[in-house]
């Protein structure tokens, strides 16, 4: 029930979105491709938040090392674009494994302090090696995935439909429900026979691996590879926002959150400063008034009593 | 025949305490051993640490052979231990038919579908165990005893070998633990083995094997039932005597604008109605039991007095009403409300639990209440430093009831004080009130489903069932005319 009623809205919208190159100019195709990529961002969260019930603080450190990781291959071994991406990815995996090995161990808050401290961690090395990544001014890269706008907007997309609907499967599999028994009582999980480590690591390298392969797509969209763009707090924040915003739990609010939170930061850039005050502040109403987010009243409205 | 479970040497230290101390045992297959003891003797502890809950500190737990002590909970759960817990821990968002699939599922990383079998099989069980009208409901809009049936349901599912259950009884009616008894029973008709730990001393006996008793974490008998019930040890410091009605001497003044009024009152949970016209009333230093079985609707009354769910209706209180007041207004007011939830500060301690409790009394008057308390539970005294959370069951309750009293309440609601207590500390507790009625002018509204306790302790009675008061009286007609399903 709550399957079918997800398809019913989400088959229309992609199709809607499939068909926007017609339509729509190239500024806004721009905006929206990047949007696309914030999705995957938030879903990956989502997935680790909302079903594992793990907070991370800092998506912007398994984001950030897939688009370094790939942004150096590229620049300096000027590796094609495919195994950057599939390095990038990697990289990501095995450094939110590195990390959450020993933070899954800690319960309480420290884990989502963890890492808090590994984003800043990253930001400093990337800010202190300067020399060799850019520093805060960044890197430029020798490739881009396209310098056709549409072509652009259509991987985004179908990346996003892609990694969707994968999370999303997997959220709703019961590998899923495996993993919110995990995130609400771990002890009950337990004594159900279930792992909880290895469930809850096996979600955060998922978790990983699509950030670290989002980010890298992302700075081969924008030619280059920036802290403002891939590492610091604020993309994190965001991307948490657009998650919580959107629906928690629900996957694809994720992504609606963050085509809302890219679109609206938008449409109120004339407020200058202002834009982000707004922004922040309809954020604030929407999880205090609706702390199910957008997608959380739509789905679950019917789907049980 | 060989023991599926074999605990040897069993010791586990908290700190400086000692709540297991060299525990054996060994059950076989088909057969179900009783756990019995007063509050805080160590019986979940022993569950837990078989489970590897808690790690023991010394000892073996043998299962066919295989020492699992020290292992992590997950891998002793698949050697074929299951354990349903004293408190029911259900997941908020999942339905009754996902807790049960989800128990039937193995762990495994690759599961991406289920098959039709798990649900199928899950409907089963559901049925099985008296949940197929609710499977798709979510566990807070469920009552207490299917929460309860939830429970077992998933160590149906999980099929081991070994079943251990913590307290299914407590804050059941007569005809529930009769259906609880014969799902446990049928455990042993499978070919498990069976740990059961309950107060309900009567039906354990009655389902048993055999039995051990613990007193401050040692054995102190085994046996036969029979045997264990007539053990000297027990008797003292487990059974105790029986709950005496002690002599009620008519209040005066009981024409006088009673205490608390309560007319027409009716409280609506989205389309269900909870409560419906209900009016009761409570005079001065009286004592007034709400008899009723589990969701018949005495902890919605309670909570409508205590101003925490919206009603229609009026509650006067003192000839004022209380519509509009704040919840903490109330409390101040003096009625004080002991829910059946318990509602501890889980990581404060016993004695900050109890502070928070007379925070607004004068120091002095503190101390003393405090004293007193202490008397009334001296092992609240022991464990002033413990974290809340990790008392037993039943100290979880006293900590609650004397959190109440420190509050020196004019009005004190007591939902279902009794559940988890040892038959000594009922005695106790029961004595505690008689004082309590002699010694002060404090007035009591009692909630209970265990008319056992119910009765003795009321001058009046109030039968509640299907969200309506169906009867009133004294409790001395209460056996005669309203009695049928409740003794
Ligand atoms: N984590 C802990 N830290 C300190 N003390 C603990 C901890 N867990 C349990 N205890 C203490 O160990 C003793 C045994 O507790 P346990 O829960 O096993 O009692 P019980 O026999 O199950 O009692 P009840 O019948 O009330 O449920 C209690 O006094 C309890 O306060
Ligand atoms: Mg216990």
């Amino acid at each position: 029930m709550l399957r079918s009623r997800t398809f019913l809205i989400v088959v229309p919208t992609l199709l809607v979105m499939a068909l926007l190159p017609l339509g729509v100019g190239g500024y806004i195709l721009g905006l929206l491709t990047l949007a696309y990529y914030y999705a995957v961002f938030a879903m990956s969260w989502d997935l680790l938040f909302g079903f594992a019930g793990e907070v991370n603080f800092g998506p912007s450190f398994l984001i950030g090392v897939g688009a370094y990781t790939a942004a150096l291959l590229n620049h300096y071994w000027l590796w094609p674009i495919p195994p950057c991406l599939v390095a990038g990815a990697f990289a990501a995996v095995v450094a939110g494994a590195v990390l959450a090995v020993p933070a899954l161990r800690l319960t309480g808050p420290y884990f989502g302090l963890v890492t808090l401290v590994a984003v800043l961690l990253l930001q400093n090395v990337l800010v202190l090696f300067a020399g060799i990544t850019g520093g805060e001014i960044g890197l430029d890269l020798p490739d881009v995935l396209s310098i056709d706008d549409n072509t652009n907007y259509y991987y985004a997309l179908a990346f996003m439909t892609v990694s969707g609907a994968i999370l999303f499967g997997l959220s709703q599999s019961p590998v899923g429900l495996i993993l919110q028994a995990s995130g609400q009582d771990a002890i009950e999980a337990a004594a159900l026979g279930f792992n909880v480590a290895k469930h809850k690591l096996a979600a955060f390298c998922i978790s990983a691996f699509f950030s670290g392969l989002a980010g890298a797509m992302l700075i081969f969209y924008l030619g280059t590879a920036s802290v403002g763009t891939v590492v610091d707090i604020a993309v994190g924040v965001n991307v948490i926002i657009a998650a919580v915003l959107g629906g928690r739990r629900t996957i694809i609010g994720a992504a609606v959150g963050s085509i809302f939170l890219i679109g609206a930061g938008e449409i109120l850039r004339p407020l200058g400063q202002l834009s982000t005050f707004v922004v922040s502040a309809i954020a604030l109403v929407v999880i205090l008034f609706f702390p199910g987010g957008f997608m959380g009243r739509l789905l679950q409205a019917g789907g049980r009593e | 025949m060989t023991a599926l479970l074999e605990v040897e040497g069993l010791t586990k230290r908290f700190g400086g305490l000692v709540a297991v101390k060299d525990i054996g045992f060994s059950i076989n297959a088909g057969e179900i051993l009783g756990l019995i003891g007063p509050n805080g003797s160590g019986k979940s502890t022993v569950m837990k640490c078989i489970m590897g809950i808690e790690r023991p500190t010394a000892g073996q737990v043998k299962l066919q052979g295989i020492n699992v002590a020290g292992w992590p909970t997950h891998r002793i759960a698949r050697q074929g231990v299951g354990i349903v817990f004293q408190h029911a821990r259900p997941l908020h968002r999942q339905t009754i038919l996902e807790h049960i699939k989800l128990a039937l599922l193995p762990d495994n990383l690759l599961m991406l579908a289920t098959d039709h079998g798990v649900t199928r099989q899950a409907e089963e069980i559901a049925g099985r165990v008296g949940l197929s009208g609710v499977m798709h409901r979510l566990p807070r809009t469920l009552p207490f005893a299917d929460l309860r049936r939830l429970e077992l349901a998933k160590a149906i599912a999980r099929n081991p070998k070994v079943v251990l259950v913590d307290e299914p009884f407590a804050g059941l009616t007569s005809g529930e633990v009769a259906d609880f008894s014969a799902l446990i029973g049928s455990f042993r008709a499978e070919g498990h083995a069976v740990l059961l730990v309950d107060h309900n001393v009567k039906s354990v006996a009655a389902l048993v094997d055999r039995v051990l008793a613990m007193y401050l974490g040692e054995k102190v008998a085994e046996g036969t039932a029979d045997e264990v019930m007539r053990n000297e040890t027990v008797r003292r410091v487990y059974l105790g005597g029986k709950i005496e009605t002690a002599a009620r001497p008519e209040r005066e003044g009981k024409d006088r604008t009673p205490l608390l009024d309560v007319r027409g009152l009716g409280v609506l949970y989205g389309k269900a109605t909870a409560l419906e016209d209900v009016s009761i009333h409570i005079g001065e230093g009286e004592f007034v039991s709400v008899v009723g079985l589990n969701g018949a609707g005495k902890t919605t009354l309670f909570n409508a007095i205590s101003s925490l769910v919206p009603y229609s209706g009026t509650i006067n209180w003192r000839g004022e009403t209380l519509a509009g007041r704040t919840p903490g207004a109330i409390a101040r007011g003096g009625i004080v409300q002991c829910p059946e939830t318990r509602e501890l500060f889980g990581d404060m301690s016993v004695r900050e639990n109890l502070d928070l409790g007379g925070q607004h009394l004068p120091v002095a008057t503190a101390a003393t209440q405090l004293d007193w308390l202490f008397g009334l539970f001296p092992i609240l005294k022991s464990r002033q430093g413990q974290a809340a959370r990790t008392l037993s069951g039943g100290e979880q309750q006293m900590l609650a009831i004397a959190r109440a009293l420190m509050m020196q309440p004019k009005l004190l609601i007591l939902d279902e004080p009794t559940l988890g207590l040892a038959p000594v500390i009922l005695e106790q507790l029961s004595k505690a009130l008689e004082t309590l009625r002699q010694t002060t002018d404090i007035t009591v509204l009692l909630g209970e489903q265990n008319v056992t306790f119910a009765l003795p302790h009321a001058d009046r009675v109030y039968v509640i069932e299907h969200s309506r008061i169906i009867w009133e009286g004294d409790p001395a007609r209460f056996a005669e005319e309203a009695g049928a399903g409740y003794l």
